[in-house]
């Protein structure tokens, strides 16, 4: 049994099912498939991450992406069309350089520009002139670049539900029931019981209540996350701009809405929305750095609430309770690895035991002390 | 934008404060006769509840000043501020 109808949890199903052989397996979702966090991202796909055990995982994902389309015979329109990120000062350079060197120690493809190469990849982002804060500089992840966020989860659903999985929508969990011996036997939900020795928990700003049910508390924090489309233009913008220091996180999707990722809101929240001031903190940055951009109009915004860890980095593996595996923790940016998470935790739930690649990031690493800290890798909030 | 009730200002913005996550998490007194769990679950681990939660406020841009809050997580309304050292209402 898997909770949670998001990419992460369709695609656990669909591996379970096409790789492990495990087809008595139903995915509930309290609302629609693909209703919470897998539809409300910015959809940029990256694996330019600092530690050896993250750049693992992300690229792990990101060589699951290239051929998503054709595995689940369903255009999930991933388009590597490259993730840029921007250097404003020597403390930004040292640090994107740092994660240059450390990809490319792991054989992962990420290279360093010079603002006139930057300019020239991107030509809309302003590099000198009148800018507060000059670019001198930027990281190329020329394999990184968006998907269709929606249909990620369409192509996971239809490809698990051919194989035999049953997704339950309107159907939220309302009590986690344990035998004797503690382990999970049945989830009580608004749709009566279901009996599951082994369920996978995969429900991201909602981690903490429903491992709540069963009594497991995690390391998280729920915080609103916003994005916001523009009204929508001609192709005017090639690929993903992020800047870290002054927080710009921009691209243009195909129906050519600029695509804009704002930051969290201050305080922990499960309402899915946020302060217009993070909004316009964005924005002001955006037409900083795109001065084309400063008469467009916004078309809608709307938040999604993420479950972020102390070390930024998610959880994926066993809890103390027997048969309750949890996959959470994925913060403000975990659509870019929703095949290899999916995959990684199939994996998991079918062996009893983590994936290699997921075992770094056990629950029991913050009791050990072995944290992968991400957040202090970026050296920004994000 | 959230108006919050500072203790020793009134009503001002969201903007003037700085979030300062749940309230009430006592250091224990002798860390080094902890077991690994304990700490771990001193500096790690988070009640964040759906419904009401208990939470650190700093007025940075006005008076300076800790205090503690009452906050619905799923509507953001304040239930009540209060001065840190005092008992949640």
């Amino acid at each position: 049994m898997i909770v949670g109808g998001g990419g992460h949890g369709l695609g656990t199903a669909y591996y379970l099912a096409a790789e492990h052989g495990l087809t008595n397996v139903a995915v509930v979702e309290k609302g629609w498939i693909g209703g919470g966090n897998t539809g409300r991202n910015t959809t940029i796909i990256r694996s330019n991450y600092l530690f050896d055990e993250s750049i693992a995982l992300y690229d792990h994902a990101l060589k699951l992406w290239r051929d998503l389309s054709q595995v689940l015979d369903y255009n999930v329109m991933y388009s590597p069309r490259g993730v840029m990120m921007l250097a404003h000062s020597v403390h930004d350079v040292q640090v994107l350089k740092r994660h240059v060197h450390a990809n490319r120690a792991n054989g992962v493809d990420n290279e360093w520009l010079t603002p006139e190469e930057a300019k020239a990849y991107c030509p809309p982002l302003e590099i000198g002139g009148h800018v507060r804060y000059p670019v001198v500089g930027a990281s190329l992840q020329r394999r990184g670049g968006t998907a269709r966020h929606d249909a990620v989860a369409w192509g996971y659903a239809r490809a698990a539900d051919a194989l035999g999985v049953d997704i339950l929508e309107n159907c939220e969990v309302t009590g986690i029931r344990r035998d004797a011996q503690g382990a999970v036997e049945a989830l009580e939900t608004s749709r009566g019981i279901l009996r599951a020795r082994r369920v996978g928990v995969v429900a991201a700003g909602n981690s903490s209540v429903v491992l709540g049910l069963a009594g497991v508390r995690l390391p998280l924090e729920s915080y609103p996350l916003q994005a916001l489309v523009s009204e929508p233009v001609k192709p005017v913008f090639p690929c993903v701009v992020m800047s870290n220091a002054i927080h710009a996180y921009v691209s243009q999707s195909d129906k050519g809405e600029l695509v804009i990722g704002a930051g969290t809101d201050a305080y922990t929240s499960y309402t899915q929305r946020g302060a217009l001031h993070v909004n316009m903190h964005t924005l002001e940055a955006i037409c900083e750095l795109f001065p084309q951009f400063r008469r467009l109009r916004m078309l809608r915004n709307w938040g999604g609430i993420v479950d972020v860890t102390p070390d930024r980095s998610p959880i994926i593996g066993r809890t103390p309770v027997p048969g309750l595996y949890v996959n959470c923790g994925w913060g403000t940016g975990g659509f870019k690895a929703t095949p290899g998470s999916a995959q990684v935790f199939a994996h998991t739930i079918a062996h009893d035991e983590p994936h290699p690649i997921a075992a770094p990031f056990s629950l029991s690493r913050f009791r050990d002390g072995h944290l992968i800290h991400e957040a202090a890798a970026a050296a920004v909030a994000h | 934008m959230l108006l919050i009730a500072c203790p020793y200002c009134g009503e001002r913005p969201e903007v003037e404060f700085a979030y300062g996550g749940e309230a009430h998490l006592v250091r224990p007194a002798d860390p080094a006769a902890l077991s690994d769990e304990d700490w771990a679950a001193y500096l790690y681990f988070r009640r964040n509840p759906r419904g009401l939660h208990a939470e650190r406020w700093r007025h940075v841009r006005g008076c300076g000043r800790f205090f503690n809050a009452i906050r619905d997580t799923t509507n953001d309304r304040f239930g009540a501020t209060y001065a840190v050292g005092e008992d949640p209402p």
